[in-house]
């Protein structure tokens, strides 16, 4: 067990704590700037994907974990963003650029979405950002003319000063560049007072309110950065699968994407990445033990919404904090050895509250 | 002419939404959680008819029994074991359970070999009979359904109204604990409730299946419900009726006069623009916090 003595209070919101910690996250780094050589192109391509997706993650995570709205139309940001760089692109417009105006635009139409974060909370929140994803999803249908509508759009491969990052390790260290950088940011914020402001928020939006937090700045905020991820994410992600059609953006997909951080572990940003290495590696480990399974099991289609619902059931009702939940017990057991007790981490019994009192 | 026609086939599309969203609202005035697994009990609902009257060649009005009483089973167990451990928990938490449920049971009956990824037709007494009247062409489905949308109603209002079990459920909806200190049985009541409401959704599900046909993924118009009981004001049994009814007539009339692609997003902007404009829906009551 390690015990930190702290003499300042910049150690409070330092970054790593203490060197153990710099020293694995410095090892996990490594390991994944190394991987090209050692993993094959396939595997290389599921981590890009991971990547893309922990940056929607981390996002999120941000907006339902510390903010506590719930958004069930974050797809549709991602499709902003997707469009966005697929469009621009096309015309020529750098990268960079390119990006930058999908991040930004998401934001913008994050910022029109959270505007009923306002006045609903909770589940009328969800229906709202639920009700947002699906026009979106069909304005972006019957804009024909920009977004190529049903039949799709071709992207082109990023192509940054010349140099084309087509695919496998190039492509892989770009996406993995802005994973990081993405979940450096969002752990920035959280220490600074705007995050302090969102968590509030989450806890009690009434204390929040009291205590001087703008409920309305800050929940709008928090919409408009998870959008920008989001939003960035989908441009990498339009770079990834090349083609874009309205269908890769449905509301399926949106619920997919909080099934992901709900799984990773809400109000934890380790989740998040979790959730998203989740997301990507469940299939393939389905796909993996599929030959061991009867004929009639491994033919039918439904084997991974069955196996995805199941996790999720089981993770809501035994392990509250997701995958994160898992692992910080298993820490916390070595941690203590022998002293871990069973009911360390045993949820209090809550009475159903109300938010209908009169 | 053509107006009332849409009118007409807007308000039985209509029906159907409202008795998915009186599911949502049943089980959110008694237990404040949101079953999005609503369609998907739909969707239950209509291969348990579909089994009844093709493998068992049971009547009609047994085929709906079947179905009501194969999702209540499963509401009942649903709510049993799988949502009663977390009571209290935050409205995520359930939302997210409900959510894999619904996952799981389109998966589990698109694992059904054959059955399951098909699309099939409930064959019904009326199939493809239409009535005229006064230059209106109204299908025999049409009728059917707003015929037993109206009758359910009835029998759920003098359920809440006449009944000891009826009387009960309001109290706990308005307030569980006090409920509970009058010796009413909170628990077993929130049980039951599940179970009306999938019996509910069953009744929608084989309402609708001479429309659309029986599929894994019919319970996707779960989603287009969420609008209906939002306008209703999800606490207001009527009011989903009517919130259905609503939007039904707005998707018909949209998709008739409006460009391509209205029709589907028509729904749900006029549930934006509810939101906005009155957040606790038509027939809701104000919903605040007491600090």
């Amino acid at each position: 067990m390690r015990f930190i003595f702290k003499t300042r209070y910049e150690q409070d919101i330092e970054l790593f704590q203490h060197g153990g910690k710099v020293f694995w996250y410095g090892l996990l780094m490594a390991v994944l700037l190394v991987a090209p050589i050692f993993v094959s192109p396939y595997v290389l391509t599921q981590l890009s994907q991971v990547c893309i997706y922990a940056i929607v993650a981390v996002g999120l995570m941000l907006l339902a974990g510390f903010t506590g709205q719930l958004s069930l139309g974050h797809a549709a940001f991602m499709a902003v963003g997707a469009y966005t760089q697929g469009v621009l692109v096309t015309a020529g417009v750098p990268f960079f650029v390119g990006i930058a105006c999908a991040g930004l635009f998401a934001a913008v139409v994050g910022v029109i979405v959270g505007l009923p974060a306002l006045r609903v909370k909770g589940l009328y929140l969800g229906i709202a950002t639920l009700a947002f994803g699906t026009i979106i999803e069909e304005i972006i249908a019957r804009a024909e003319h920009v977004t190529g509508g049903n039949a799709g759009l071709m992207v082109p491969p990023v192509n940054l000063f010349g140099w084309r990052f087509a695919d496998g390790p190039s492509f892989y260290y770009l996406c993995l560049a802005f994973a990081v950088a993405s979940t450096l940011i969002v752990i920035n914020i959280l220490r600074s007072p705007t995050g302090r402001a969102f968590v509030a928020i989450r806890d009690s939006e009434i204390s929040a309110q009291s205590m001087g937090v703008n409920l309305a700045f800050y929940k709008t905020l928090s919409f408009a950065i998870s959008a920008a991820f989001a939003g960035v994410a989908g441009g990498l992600y339009a770079h990834n699968i090349r083609f874009l059609s309205p269908d890769q953006f449905t509301v399926i997909q949106s619920i997919e994407l909080v099934m992901m951080v709900v799984i990773g572990g809400l109000g934890s940003v380790h989740g998040a990445i979790y959730g998203a290495a989740f997301l990507i590696a469940l299939p393939q480990a389905i796909n993996a033990v599929k030959p061991f399974l009867p004929l009639f099991l491994s033919e039918a289609t439904g084997l991974q919404p069955t196996v995805f619902g199941a996790v999720l059931i089981l993770v809501v009702l035994f392990e509250p904090l997701g995958i994160y939940g898992a692992w910080l017990k298993t820490r916390t057991y070595f941690d203590l050895f022998p002293f871990y007790r069973q009911g360390m981490f045993r949820r209090q019994k809550a009475f159903q509250k109300s938010d209908r009192l009169k | 002419m053509q107006f009332v026609q849409l009118v007409i086939s807007g308000l039985a599309q209509g029906c159907i939404y409202g008795l998915i969203a009186l599911g949502f609202v049943l089980i959110y005035k008694a237990t404040e959680t949101v079953n999005f697994a609503q369609g998907e009990l739909l969707m239950i609902g209509g291969f348990a008819g579909l089994f009844a009257a093709t493998t068992l060649g049971f009547p009609y009005w047994a085929v709906i029994l079947v179905a009501m009483g194969v999702t209540a089973t499963i509401g009942f167990l649903n709510e049993r074991i799988i949502l009663r451990p977390i009571l209290g928990q935050s409205a995520v938490a359930i939302v997210m359970v409900t959510i894999g449920f619904g996952y799981m049971a389109r998966g589990l009956v698109t694992m059904i070999p054959v059955i399951g990824t098909d699309t099939h037709t409930l064959p019904v007494p009326f199939r493809g009979e239409v009535f005229r009247f006064a230059g209106l062409v109204i299908s025999a489905e049409h009728i059917v359904i707003i015929a037993v949308t109206i009758l359910l109603c009835g029998a759920l209002a003098a359920l809440f109204r006449y009944t000891k079990i009826g009387i009960a459920m309001q109290a706990m909806s308005q307030n569980q604990l006090a409920a509970y200190y009058m010796g009413i049985p909170v628990k077993r009541l929130s049980s039951l409730i599940w179970a009306i409401s999938a019996a509910v959704a069953a009744i929608a599900g084989i309402l609708l299946a001479p429309l659309t046909f029986i599929h894994a993924n019919m319970g996707f118009i779960g989603i287009k419900a969420f609008p209906a009981a939002v306008i209703g004001g999800f606490t207001s049994l009527p009011g989903a009726i009517v919130g259905g009814l609503i939007i039904g007539v707005v998707e018909s009339l949209a998709g008739f006069y409006l460009m391509e692609g209205f029709k589907d997003a028509a729904p749900f902007m006029v549930v934006l623009a509810m939101l906005v404009l009155k957040p606790n829906g038509l027939f809701g009551e104000r919903l605040a916090k007491k600090v």
